[in-house]
């Protein structure tokens, strides 16, 4: 196999159409559509616009990829996809423009996992990743402890969240303060002039007895709105500003004290954090002091690269090739409930996720 | 001509070859829930049969629905990417269109006649064609008590309605090889097929939340 694969990777779990070129462990193209506007009215993702919008953009959004590259098809080693997890009727669009690429292009078809994708993505930043390397994924749709030998083949759960995602309290508290959707964004914005002290919300699953590397986010979520609630009901202005700091700095109190544990606990002295929560500035900063403390390295990769976006998955593809990892077949299915530890999808041996996309779609008009 | 053509839009993924003459190779799978899996080892398996490499293919036609999206747009975003891989023109078939011109092949000329598929939700995709085989009416997509469908109808959505559809008959679902014979008519023909683009008849579902709950039980006092 090339030495510095390039590969291709499509990415459409939820509501960006993203397609990234990468040439071993350098980015060369890292083009989004996004349909975020088109769901804001709602306060969330709306699957079957997330869909629609996947199909009008892929053709020109792998295109842009293709032009800011500058390179031709017929140049890659590999078409890499994320095959799961996500929104079942999202990912069936990106797998399927993927299969139709690679076959066209005679080129090996890569069925990769979203999150090992999160992670694999600090390559493109700082170079191949350690082993072992423990990461800590946090976003709209994970909020996850997990530590991998080998990021091809190889990531173990330690702790996941058991109700809500981290970047889904962020999108519920936004709405309870009224600042819009997305809420991680703005929130930040708005705690940066408020006193992360002024309201001492619960940290979940901190007590002594509760499990060491699982989150929960859903009575931080409903601490706020009950104390911002009780404000308003008592005539009382909403100190906004504060509600969004204490809030925040719940979150990644909890976020960065476990994960410097979990590292701690195995005896890794690297700490990889991603998903679009990482592009929080008080949990990049929180994560650098904690880790300094801790004599543990801490990579983060820039904004861009920690919210969903193609070049991860061409990064994790770029990764299959290089490490002569065996393609995914034609029937490739996208599964939304792909579990974390299938770090790619190879042809033979896979469960049995038939449907999974209708199921998961069952009453809707899909 | 070559043409490459395959529909999703039903629950049938088919995939057929033609030379503009002729259907040289089809194949036909029910499976409605297996859209994704099934299609592109249904091309591969095709394009062997006919003894055809797809770098000789001079145009795709694709089924561009009406019929259930999440497996529509399997169909559409494989025409689209294949088309942009290979560099082919992407050609857009009605459904509907495609099994009037098999249901007319297997003995419906002369008369007219109502396609319908099913819509789910117990509505049905459905046009109207007269005795030349031209639509006169649709697509739409209703419930099938308040449609007035002509004595002869063919589709499931017919079949699967038989007090709305008396006439129903076969086919129920598309074949790649009716939409290549139509297309390929068509296009010799020298008219514009559709772009490459779904109709998908109905808006997206999509229900703005209500408010957000109290958490205290009551009415929530919203911020401004
Ligand atoms: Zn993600």
């Amino acid at each position: 196999m090339a030495d510095e694969p390039l590969v291709l990777g499509i990415e459409t779990s939820c509501d960006e159409t993203g397609v990234g070129i990468v040439r071993g462990t350098t980015l060369l193209a890292d083009a989004v559509a996004s349909s975020v506007n088109d769901h804001a009215r709602f306060g969330g993702v709306v699957p079957e616009i997330a869909s629609r919008a996947h199909l009008e953009a892929m053709v020109p959004t792998i295109q842009r990829a293709l032009d800011t590259a500058g390179i031709k098809a017929g140049d890659l080693d590999g078409i890499a996809v994320t095959a799961g997890p996500g929104l079942a009727g999202a990912l069936l669009v990106g797998v399927s423009a993927a299969k139709a690429y690679a076959w066209a292009l005679d080129k090996p078809l890569y069925g990769v996992n979203h999150l090992a994708s999160h992670i694999c993505v600090d390559q493109l930043e700082h170079g191949r990743l350690p082993s072992p390397t423990m990461a800590l994924l946090v976003s709209g749709g994970h909020s996850s402890l997990l530590l991998s030998e080998d990021i091809t083949t190889d990531v173990r759960p330690l702790g996941a969240t058991i109700d809500d995602a981290a970047g889904e309290a962020f999108d519920k508290v936004a709405r309870v303060l009224g600042l819009g959707f997305p809420g991680g964004p703005v929130v930040d914005r708005t705690a940066r002039d408020g006193d992360p002290k002024a309201i001492a919300f619960p940290r979940g699953l901190s007590g002594r007895n509760d499990p060491a590397y699982d989150f929960s986010f859903s009575g931080l979520k409903t601490a706020v709105a009950r104390w911002v609630e009780a404000k308003r009901r008592a005539g009382e202005e909403v100190p906004i500003a504060d509600v969004a700091a204490s809030f925040q700095e719940a979150v990644t109190d909890v976020l960065t004290r476990k994960a410097v544990k979990a590292c701690k606990d195995n005896g890794v002295d690297h700490l990889m954090i991603g998903g679009g929560v990482a592009a929080n500035s008080r949990l990049r900063e929180m994560a650098q002091q904690r880790c300094d403390r801790a004599g543990i390295r801490l990579r983060v990769p820039r904004p861009g690269l920690c919210t969903d976006n193609g070049a991860m998955v061409a990064a994790l593809g770029a990764e299959m090739v290089w490490r002569d990892r065996a393609p995914s077949a034609f029937d490739l299915s996208a599964d939304s409930s792909l579990p974390v530890t299938d770090v790619h999808v190879p042809a033979a041996g896979h469960g049995d996720v038939h449907g999974q996309a209708y199921d998961a779609l069952a009453g809707g008009n899909g | 001509m070559l043409l490459l053509a395959f529909d999703t839009a039903t629950p049938a993924v088919t995939a057929a070859v033609h030379d503009g003459t002729a259907v040289l190779a089809e194949t036909h799978q029910v499976d409605a829930r297996r859209h994704g899996e099934l299609l592109l080892p249904a091309i591969d398996g095709v394009l062997r049969t006919a003894g055809v490499d797809k770098r000789r293919l001079t145009g795709i036609a694709v089924g561009v629905g009406p019929g259930p999206y999440t497996g529509l747009r399997v169909g559409l975003v494989t025409a689209a990417a294949l088309g942009h891989a290979l560099g082919l023109p992407v050609h857009g078939v009605c459904t509907l269109d495609a099994i009037a011109f098999q249901a007319r092949a297997e003995g419906l000329a002369g008369q007219p006649f109502t396609v319908a598929t099913d819509a789910r939700r117990k509505e049905v995709y459905w046009a109207s064609y007269d005795a030349e085989g031209r639509r006169t009416e649709g697509p739409g997509v209703d419930r099938p008590a308040e449609l007035t469908p002509h004595p002869r109808s063919v589709g499931a959505g017919a079949l699967l309605y038989p007090d709305a559809f008396p006439g129903a008959d076969g086919p129920a679902h598309v074949s790649a090889g009716a939409l290549a014979g139509f297309a390929a008519a068509e296009l010799a023909a020298g008219r514009e097929l559709l772009p490459n683009v779904p109709l998908y008849l109905r808006r997206p579902d999509a229900q703005v939340p209500a408010a957000y709950k109290t958490v205290l039980g009551g009415k929530a006092v919203l911020p401004a």
